[in-house]
Formats: structure tokens, sequence, C-alpha cells
């Protein structure tokens, strides 16, 4: 078995990145994602890769683009507020249909809101951020495993659909330190033909761009792309079941919440309270199927987030709103304890019976 | 071991600086020295010192931090009272200073004064299983930025080698001989290991810190 580390969220990004094959990153300092940037600042030079710190997050994005477009692999990191900052340049990016790694290291919100961990950029990341129509591939990491894990992947299905990856973390994902393994695997390369790449005289030059003017060719790219987006729905949703074959009452969490919630399902189980938890892995592909086959199986869901209740309105599509779905959830950087998840598993059980 | 007046803790972010600075301290107060920490970390607005207040304060041990630590404010900047641990004599004092060169900048406003009482100890926390310190000249690189940030110069090593809660007695064994390379390239003496408290009771003929670490509620059920 390959050795273990000891590394916090952050770094394990950028480790991954690298081992992924990625020898581009452009980026904006932030906390709490600030690891991923200093990380990279160190190693990249020391392998022929270029780190640079844009003179903005806008920049940034755009430079993630270019590089895209020449089709390499590149990425980008930053922590909410940010992030808003780069929503030009998703769209963009999505419209020219290039791959990219953008990672969202989420803090409190709206506006500068504070530095403690949320989850509250759940709609910027699965619902747009940027204009038009488009999708990225949302990514929520619940380790610092699955934070080098989901890296690797999400560089490997941003290539395949030509799309962007976002890993959806959070604040204290970022910071913890976990020990992981590095599989000692080669980085999977794609043909990218369409990239620019020089024509040497030898062939078509190519077009990278997001500009349609003629409405029946931009609604036919639309389409097309949503022909994509529907693979990707088919193929590519992931997540955790937990404690579910006899599950009378669900809990619906992702990252840092799900370990919390897992906490709390322990504790209900020790109450006779049979309670289970389905972790979104992709929160972009939604993973309804889970949702499908739970939903005649159980009473109750309950979302746990940290936030005002977001992934909640998924759930309730996910199920076409069969069973109540409840709420427990922190906001502003607090994150619930498992005291307080264990009081609404209670509070479904007492509503449902 | 013995204790100089000033003990700091520097390393790269993420060796362990902050644990062991709260468990030195304790271990201090517990020998019934008046001892005072200094949170100095000007880079992490996370896990820091005052995490552990209430134990501190519990041990009649004097915490001090910046204002605005744990306050969801990253504001850099350090309280006056951080000069009561070189200038009070009467305390042993406990820097914990911020990761790599970075954080090591903290120290540099106090150099001067440290160096002129000459009764300290400036500690290189290692951890060789953290990825940019896994090899002895990788920690010499980092050793050396910190010390051009510092103003000072390292004067022992602590071996606080460790993969977290998989940490074992065998796994820590494993590590003596990268500590003892970088002590011998160094010229710097160990001063001692650091190890969670069921780790370190294994340990047997090394000079051990045994160590409390603080439980998150998001550890997962085992």
């Amino acid at each position: 078995m390959a050795e273990r580390i000891l590394m916090k969220g952050n770094e394990a990004i950028a480790e991954a990145a690298i081992r992924a094959g990625c020898r581009h990153y452009f980026g904006y300092p932030i906390t709490p994602q600030t690891e991923i940037a200093a990380y990279m600042a160190k190693k990249m030079p020391k392998i022929g890769g270029v780190f640079l710190q844009a003179e903005s997050e806008i920049a940034s994005i755009n430079m993630v683009y270019g590089a895209a477009a020449a089709g390499m692999r590149v990425m980008t990191s930053s922590s909410s507020p940010g992030v808003s900052l780069k929503a030009e340049g998703l769209s963009y990016i999505a419209g020219s249909d290039v791959p990219a790694l953008v990672v969202n290291v989420q803090r409190g919100g709206p506006g500068l809101g504070g530095i403690q961990p949320s989850q509250s950029d759940y709609f910027q990341a699965t619902k747009g951020g940027g204009h038009g129509d488009y999708r990225m591939i949302v990514l929520a990491p619940a380790s610092v495993q699955e934070m080098a894990s989901l890296t690797i992947k999400g560089f490997d299905l941003a290539d395949k659909y030509c799309v962007t990856s976002m890993i959806l973390a959070d604040g204290t994902i970022g910071q913890m330190m976990e020990p992981i393994t590095f599989e000692d695997t080669e980085p999977k390369v794609y043909d990218k033909p369409w990239a620019l790449t020089g024509t040497e005289g030898k062939r078509k030059h190519n077009v990278v761009n997001s500009l349609y003017l003629k409405p029946d060719e931009l609604e036919k790219k639309n389409f097309e792309r949503y022909e994509k987006y529907a693979e990707i729905e088919k193929n590519e949703a992931m997540w955790e079941e937990y404690m579910m074959d006899d599950a009378e009452y669900c809990v619906v969490a992702f990252g840092i919440a799900s370990r919390v919630a897992k906490n709390a399902v322990v504790a209900a189980r020790e109450e006779g309270i049979k309670v289970g938890l389905i972790r979104p892995i992709t929160l972009w592909p939604f993973p309804t199927a889970a949702f499908e086959a739970a939903q005649d199986k159980v009473k109750a869901f309950i979302s746990v987030e940290l936030n005002m209740g977001q992934m909640i309105e998924d759930i309730r599509l996910a199920t076409g709103c069969k069973k109540p779905v409840s709420l427990c959830n922190r906001t502003g950087g607090m994150i619930p304890g498992p005291d307080e998840v264990l009081e609404a598993i209670r509070n479904a059980k007492k509503g449902a019976l | 071991m013995d204790s100089k007046r000033l003990t700091l803790f520097a390393g790269h972010y993420g060796s362990g600086k902050t644990n062991i600075a709260v468990n030195y301290a304790l271990h201090l107060a517990e020998k019934g020295k008046k001892v005072c920490i200094a949170d100095l970390d000007i880079v992490n607005p996370y896990f820091r010192t005052k995490d552990s207040e209430r134990e501190l304060k519990e041990a009649g041990i004097e915490l001090v931090s910046p204002k605005y630590a744990n306050s969801n404010v990253d504001l850099p900047a350090l309280p006056a009272e951080s000069y009561r641990l070189v200038q009070d004599k009467s305390v042993y004092g406990i820097m914990d200073i911020g990761g790599d060169d970075r954080g090591a900048y903290a120290l540099g406003r106090f150099a001067d004064f440290i160096k002129a009482e000459d009764d300290y100890r400036f500690v290189f926390v290692v951890n060789c299983f953290r990825p940019l310190t896994s090899t002895v000249d990788d920690a010499i690189e980092i050793m050396r930025e910190i010390e051009k940030a510092a103003g000072l110069e390292f004067t022992c090593i602590v071996n606080n080698s460790n993969i977290g809660k998989e940490t074992t007695t065998e796994l820590f064994l494993t590590t003596l001989d990268f500590v003892q390379d970088l002590s011998e390239k160094t010229g710097l003496p160990i001063w001692m290991h650091t190890a969670e408290r069921s780790v370190a009771e294994g340990l047997s003929g090394l000079t051990v810190l045994p160590m409390t670490l603080q439980k998150k509620y998001f550890d997962l059920p085992d």
C-alpha cells in the first residue's frame, strides 16, 4: 500500500491536482482556501508548472479559460465571495465547452460574510452562478481523502465531458488534517482535438468561443450541450448510503454536515430509532435514484445543511414531495452539533407517528 | 526535561505547534511554574491556542491572544501584552508562532529582547508525515526560511511525527531515523518527542511529552 501522509484538506486538493497532471494554477488568495495557493506556489516551480497569483479573481478565471482552451489541465480555487467574482468566467467557460476545475472552499455569506465554514453556495454551484443555460459537475467531499480523490475525479470528468468540475468544500474540510493515501496511478489523458495548440500549417484552425449571434445557432448549441448534461445525469451521480437498509427516517447531508449527521444517526439508532443517511457526493447531478429508492421506504427526510435550506429543494424535487422533508440547519459559519441533528431526528419521528 | 524561561515553537504549518505549546504549558503548570502562553499566529485564523482557553485557565495559565482570535475577523495583529512574555522575567513564557516563514515574521519584533536575555529555546517542530517536510532537505529548507523571517536561529528540534488518529507506537518509532538525520545535518539536538498519550505510553528510552488532543464533533463514528 502507498504511504499514509498527514494533510490539510486544502493541501490534499493541491497535491491531487498535481498528481492529476495539472501544471497550471491561477488564483487569488482568500481565507479559508489559501493553503491551496501556498502549496502550488511551493511545488509548481519545482516541477516545471505554472503558479500565478493574478491581480484578481476575474483575471484568474480568465487565465483558466485561456489555458483550458489550449488543452491544458488547469484549475483555480477561491472561497465564496471570490467565486462570485469568477461567475462571468464560469459562464464563458461553459459556453465554450472547455474543461476546467474550480474549487470553492465555502465561507459564510452573503456579502463579505465571515471566514467560518458554510454550505451556502449550494444554489450558486448547482443552479448556475453565472448567466445562461449551463451546468457544472459539483463534487462535495466529506473527508481529506475525498478532497484528493474527487479532485482527480473532477479533472477526469471535466476532460471527458468538456465541462467545469467544481469541488464544493467548506472551511472545515479545507483546514482539518487527516491521514490520506495517494494511489500510484498515472493521470488519465484525454484527446482534445478542439484545443488551440497551433496548426503548424497542417490543419484548419480551431476556434474556442462562446459568441453565437444567430439565435437558431445558439439554440442548437444549447440543445447539444443539454444532451451532454443528460448523459452526465445518467452516468455520473454519486452518493453514499449509511444504515439505509431498514431505515424509516432518512437524514440527508453532504460534506462536513454529513460527518455530524453520521454521529447523530449512530446516537439515534442507540435510542431505537431506525434512521439512515444519504450523502450526495455529486450535488449536480443530484443523486435522484437514491431518493427514488428511499421515498417509498422512509416516513420522512431530514435535510442537514450549513445554510438556510438550499439542498432541501432538490430533495423535494427528487422525491416529488411524496414524503415530508424537514430542515436542520445552522448558518453564518456555525456547525450544528450531533445533539441538534439528533433532536431533529426525534422531532421527525414525532411528526410522522 | 529541563525548562528555559522562554520556549518558542515554530515550524511548518500543520506541524503541531499549537498542540505542543498547549500541552507543554500544562506540563510546566503541573510542575508548579507560573506560565504565560502567547498565541502569535498571524497566519491561520483556525485551530489556535485560544481553542484551549478553558483548559489553560483551569490550570492557572495566562493566555495572551490577538483580540480578534476566533472572532471571525481575519486580522493579523498582535496585542501589546505579547511583550509581557519577554519583559516579565517572573513567568515562564511560551510562544506559539504561526506556520512557515510568513508566520515567523511575528517573532522578529521580539528577537532582540530574546537574544539579550539569552534564556530561551527556539524549537523547530517537525512532522515527517507532512508532505512539505517529508524529506530532511525539505525540512531544512523550511527551517532556514523561518530563521530568516524570525531573525533567530533554532536551538533544538521536537519530533512530532504523526498521522493523526491512526498513529501507532510502531509507526512513531519508524520516524526516529528521520529526526536523527535532521539533527545531525543541522547540528541541533532533539529536545524531545511528542505524541498523543496512548502512543507515548509505548515509547521507552526517549524523552517524550505525552499530549492530550482535542476531540472534534465532526470526527467520524468509530
